[in-house]
This record gives C-alpha cells, sequence and structure tokens, in this order.
C-alpha cells in the first residue's frame, strides 16, 4: 500500500515560499471565516471541522497504523455519554467531562485491544471485531435505565453563553473556534507522528507486522498507543456533538452509521496521510448536505425527483464508489501522483 | 471452548431462569429454540454465498443483505403483478442476482481486487447504501407483504408451535446451499473455484481465468442471497433497509463458521438462529442480538478461523 506524502511531494525548495504564504492565506482565511459566513455557512463549516476531526481520529489508528477500525463509535458514543452523563446526573464541567469521555474511552480502547491483538485478529477480522465492540455498546446503551434507554439525554439548557460551561444559545460562532483549536491541535499531533520515530513504526507495522517485530518494533505496544490516540481524540469529538447539539441517544452516536461516517471521510481524502481526513470531510460533507438540499427540494428541471425520498443517499452511494475506483489511495494521494507527473514534464 | 464459555454464562447469571425452566417445563424456551433453530437455516444461506465470496474473492461483502432485500423486492412484484408464489419466484430471483451480481462485480469490484482491503469493504458499503437508496426511490419506505393462504399454517410438536413457512424456508435454505455445495464440489467450475479460494496465482498459472471465476462466485453469492429473499418473503416484510440485520447476522455466521468455509457457514446460521432467539426470552428489553455479539467476540478471541475453519496459514 504505497502512502504519497503531499508536502513532501511538492517541488521543493524554490516554491518553499509559495508554500508557506499559501499556508498563511489558509489560516488567515479559516480565522476570520466566521466573521463573513451566514447562519447555515457557519453551521457547515464547523460541521467540516467536526467531521475533520473525527476522521483525523480514525485516521491515525485506521491510516498510520493500519488497523482498519469499523467501529469507532464506540469510542465517539463513550466520549458523548461520560461527559454528558457526568454533567446531568454529578453537575460536572464539559470540560473535565471531555477529559473524562476521553480517558473512559482509551480504557475501553486499550480493553478491546488487548484482546484483540493479543489474539492476532487483524484485517477483516479486526475490522469485524471493533464493529462488534460498538454495537455491544449500542445495545447495552438502549437498554440501561441509568443512560436512560433508547430515550438519550438532553443536555439542560443554562440560559446563558458561557465558555467555562461548553454552551452557547445565541452564537455558533464560538462552536467554531473551539472545533478549529481540536482540529489544528489533533493537525499538528499527525505532522509530528507522520515526521517522528512513532511514525515509522506505526507505518512500519502497517507495511509489515513481521517484519517490524523483526526490527525491534514491538507491535502490541504500539497499536495500543494507535488505538489510545485515536480514542481520545474521537472521544472528544463525542463530547463536542453533545455540547453542540445538546441531545444525544444510542442510535445516533454508537450506531453503525456513525462508524462509517467516522471512517468515510479520511478513506475519500486519503487514509496515512496528514491531510487526508481535512481533504476528504471538505469534500464529502458539503456534498452530502448540498445533495440533501437540492434533491429534496428540487429546482424546476429536477421536479421530477420531487417527493423521491432517497436520491440524495443514492448519489451519495454512487460518488463514493467512483471515487474510490478512481482515486485508491484518496484524494491527496491522487493529487500528489498527478502532481509529480505534472512536474517532471 | 465457546460452547464451555457459553454454557458457563448461562449458568452464572440464569440460574434461576433455568431453574424455572424446569420447573415449569418452559414452553417459551422450547418454542424460541425451535423458531430459532428454523431462522438458523436462513442465516446459513445468506452465509454461504457471504462465506464464498470471502473465500473467493477475499472480500466483506457489505452489500450481501442489499442484494437478498431486491431479491425479496423481485419476490413481492411477481406476487403482486403476475400472482407468482414465494417459493416458485425462487426460479426467477436466483438467475435474476446471479446477474446483478456478476454486474456489479464486473463494473465495481474489478477494478479495486488490487487496492487495500479498507477501499474494498468501503466499496461494498457504497454499493449497499446505493441499492438501499435506489430502493427507496423506486419503491418508497412502505413496507410490502406477500399474502398467501399458508401464511399462517403451522404444526404442533409436543404443545411447540411450528411455523410450516418457516419450515419450508428452512428446508428451502438447505437444499439451496446444498446445490451450491455439490456444485463446488462435483463440478469442474467448483474445482476451479475452489482452486482460486486456494491460490489465486497457482490457480492462474493453471490456466483458469481467475477473473471469470471471480465473477461467477460473486453472482453465485449474490443467487444465494436471492433465493434467502424469496424464501422468507411469506413471513417477513420487505423494506429498503430490511437487509442490513441479515448482514449483520451473516457476518456473525461467516465468522462463526470460518470465513470461507460452507459446511461452518452452515452450522454457524443455526448457531447465531438459536443463540438470538434464547437472547430474546433472557436479556432484557431489545438486546437480543447482545448474546449474538458476545458468542462473536468470544469465537474471534479464542478460535478467531472458526468452528470449523482451517488453521491459518
Amino acid at each position: 500500500m504505497a502512502k504519497v506524502d503531499l508536502v513532501n511531494a511538492l517541488p521543493a525548495p524554490r516554491s518553499t515560499v509559495l508554500v508557506l504564504a499559501l499556508r498563511g492565506l489558509v489560516f488567515v482565511i479559516v480565522l476570520v471565516l466566521p466573521l463573513v459566513l451566514d447562519s447555515y455557512l457557519l453551521s457547515l463549516a464547523i460541521l467540516i471541522l467536526f467531521w475533520g476531526l473525527l476522521g483525523q481520529g480514525w485516521n491515525i489508528m485506521g491510516g498510520y497504523a493500519g488497523q482498519f477500525s469499523f467501529g469507532h463509535a464506540a469510542f465517539y458514543g463513550l466520549g458523548a455519554y461520560t461527559s454528558t452523563w457526568l454533567l446531568v446526573n454529578a453537575g460536572v464541567n464539559p470540560w473535565i467531562g471531555m477529559l473524562a469521555g476521553g480517558l473512559v474511552a482509551v480504557v475501553f480502547g486499550l480493553f478491546t485491544g488487548f484482546l484483540t491483538f493479543r489474539y492476532g485478529l487483524r484485517g477483516p477480522y479486526f475490522a469485524l471485531a471493533t464493529f462488534a465492540f460498538a454495537e455491544m455498546l449500542r445495545l447495552i446503551a438502549i437498554n440501561w435505565e441509568v443512560v436512560n434507554k433508547s430515550r438519550g439525554i438532553q443536555v439542560p439548557l443554562r440560559g446563558t453563553d458561557s465558555l467555562l460551561a461548553f454552551q452557547f444559545e445565541t452564537t455558533k460562532v464560538p462552536y467554531y473556534y473551539i472545533i478549529l483549536g481540536m482540529v489544528l491541535f489533533t493537525l499538528a499531533l499527525t505532522y509530528w507522528i507522520d515526521h517522528s520515530k512513532l511514525g515509522y513504526y506505526f507505518k512500519a507495522i502497517r507495511e509489515n507486522e513481521e517484519a517490524a517485530a523483526a526490527l525491534g518494533v514491538n507491535p502490541l505496544r504500539y497499536k495500543l498507543l494507535a488505538m489510545s490516540i485515536s480514542a481520545f481524540i474521537t472521544a472528544m469529538g463525542g463530547t463536542f456533538y453533545s455540547q453542540y447539539l445538546l441531545f444525544i441517544d444510542p442510535e445516533i452516536v454508537f450506531g453503525p452509521q456513525a462508524s462509517v461516517e467516522i471512517l468515510l471521510r479520511p478513506i475519500i481524502g486519503g487514509a496515512g496521510t496528514v491531510l487526508g481526513p481535512i481533504v476528504g470531510a471538505l469534500l464529502l460533507t458539503p456534498l452530502s448536505e448540498f445533495a440533501r438540499t437540492l434533491l429534496r427540494e428540487p429546482p424546476g428541471f429536477l421536479a421530477l425527483l420531487r417527493g423521491h425520498a432517497g436520491t440524495d443517499m443514492m448519489v451519495f452511494g454512487a460518488l463514493l464508489i467512483v471515487t474510490i475506483i478512481l482515486m485508491p489511495s484518496g484524494l491527496v494521494g491522487w493529487v500528489a501522483k498527478h502532481w509529480n507527473r505534472l512536474v517532471k514534464r | 471452548m465457546i460452547v464451555v464459555a457459553l454454557v458457563a454464562y448461562v449458568v452464572v447469571f440464569h440460574w434461576n431462569d433455568l431453574a424455572n425452566w424446569w420447573k415449569l417445563n418452559n414452553i417459551v424456551l422450547r418454542q424460541a429454540l425451535v423458531s430459532g433453530f428454523l431462522i438458523g437455516g436462513i442465516y446459513s444461506l445468506i452465509a454461504t454465498g457471504l462465506t464464498l465470496i470471502f473465500g473467493v474473492l477475499g472480500i466483506i461483502n457489505f452489500a450481501h443483505g442489499a442484494m437478498m432485500t431486491i431479491g425479496m423486492y423481485i419476490t413481492f412484484w411477481a406476487f403482486q403483478l403476475f400472482g407468482v408464489d414465494p417459493y416458485v419466484s425462487v426460479i426467477i430471483t436466483v438467475p435474476a442476482l446471479f446477474l446483478i451480481g456478476a454486474v456489479i462485480q464486473k463494473l465495481t469490484i474489478q477494478p479495486v481486487m488490487a487496492a487495500p482491503a479498507h477501499n474494498q469493504l468501503l466499496l461494498t458499503l457504497g454499493i449497499a447504501i446505493f441499492i438501499e437508496n435506489l430502493l427507496l426511490v423506486l419503491f418508497t419506505g412502505d413496507t410490502r407483504a406477500v399474502q398467501t393462504d399458508y401464511a399462517g399454517a403451522r404444526f404442533f410438536a409436543v404443545d411447540t408451535m411450528i411455523s410450516l413457512p418457516r419450515v419450508w424456508a428452512f428446508l428451502g435454505g438447505l437444499i439451496v446451499a446444498g446445490i451450491l455445495y455439490l456444485i463446488l464440489t462435483r463440478t469442474d467450475l467448483g474445482k476451479a473455484i475452489r482452486a482460486v479460494a486456494e491460490e489465486k496465482e497457482g490457480a492462474a498459472l493453471m490456466g483458469i481465468d481467475t477473473e471469470r471465476i471471480s465473477l461467477i462466485t460473486f453472482g453465485l453469492g449474490a443467487a444465494c442471497a436471492g433465493a434467502a429473499g424469496s424464501l422468507i418473503m411469506p413471513f417477513f416484510t420487505a423494506t429498503p433497509t430490511m437487509g442490513e440485520t441479515f448482514n449483520i447476522m451473516a457476518f456473525v455466521v461467516v465468522v462463526l463458521g470460518g470465513m470461507g468455509n460452507i459446511p461452518g457457514a452452515l452450522l454457524g446460521g443455526i448457531i447465531v438462529g438459536i443463540t438470538e432467539s434464547l437472547g430474546a426470552v433472557f436479556l432484557p428489553g431489545s438486546s437480543k442480538q447482545l448474546g449474538v455479539f458476545i458468542v462473536f467476540i468470544l469465537v474471534l478471541l479464542f478460535h478467531p478461523t472458526g468452528l470449523l475453519g482451517r488453521r491459518s496459514g
């Protein structure tokens, strides 16, 4: 599985200044964006960053360490449920709840990871095992009175905007900066992993676990480490979701749909690349939102589609199929490959 | 090992239930065992197709349940428009799904055979999303059922009610799986399929057209799902997302029986069917599948090659 690094693929020294300037420009745009966007576009931007964050969480384990998780909803849901339950039942501050949720997810990840890795589950077997773990959590949540069964938990409204309490009613802008901060942090973390010894260990395990072990990399230890980092980030995303939309239930946060949504974007963007999850989120999130609004309330020339629920998801499925066939290493990998070809010419 | 764990689980956590059962000679439990056994036959049939595809193509097909749903809709419309009996419509759904499966394989799966496994997985997921929503667009989300005069037919064996359509579905499932097994073991085509499953490059060197075999295998797997769709139509209603639950159960069955192992899929189907319906009796609320997942994880952990699986090489 050849991974192409976009940063290294860019033509070096001459254009470094250009690349830096571009990065600076993107950064500034991202910072001032909420000041110019209307409410709809702002919530779209928040969604993009939100899915980008979850994708980055998945990417560290699924992309870098090559452990394909099909059950990241487990971590996502644990993060959402832990912080929300603590807030509602013990009045614990959601920021502390977020850390607690992250830790719970890490413990769960270490436990399930130890069991599955210890017995040498790989590839499809590992994917199905993670799926089963997430499904178990969903079924437990549905039947457990302590977490309100399938009724879910509502985050109580405070009536005031407060950064400390992680809740804003009059404006969405703070949510934007919070999720942006989280994304930048994980982006930096991923960049560091990509360029550090740790990243090479992860990639070595992904490419050939036996060879990595023979060279002195302890696969179990590093796979568990990848799982922990991944679990923590994903759980943080869960808490953000809960504080942003103020309601969670087992289906939303533990359901298979969540697992799929989490892994979709990093794979389309490019698994095992720094930018892949963000690129995937940037591409797929508006696409699915626009497809939804466009096809549910179609303009005149598409009127025949009116009233046909499912058209949007059908188009989405078709696009997914085409993208995977045409860009097997994701959008980032595809761009990097063609960039090289252009430069050589 | 797994059986011991399961028995231990039941004994430890459900001792009282067990005692009650012996005391009251619980009809509910026997009823659950019978209906679990019968639905297990359908799980076996769906899983047979899934395990065959995995064995030959090395792909976990997430669209398998959706293909079963196509079979259900074909059966429904054949009945509705032309009055074709659901059991008779097997002769329509099998070739139709074989064709659909072959086209899907040719157009979408063949191009990604060399891609990383997670791409293949996501691709079949995309196919499932596409099929489910295509069905939703074409036939809306209304539940569709066929009204046959034998839908309620039943007989009693020692005060346990046995539904006849479920018995026919069970037997039909065994027959289709049996035919598939005969094709695999007794024909040249079957020999070629098994050769590709065993050693793809070796098979190619022996002059077997592996692409064609992959195509046929995917078609056969889809045909199994289609047959299952017809057989369950007398007692299930069709909705576009109907296949999802069956898909998940079929995964469990496949792992339980050993991936790529057809007799294993038959055995696994019955175990999963019984576990699920026992779960409905013992476990609270709507968590009947929890028991299935527990068994699933125990198998993955202690015997990942499955009950009848070969040692992984």
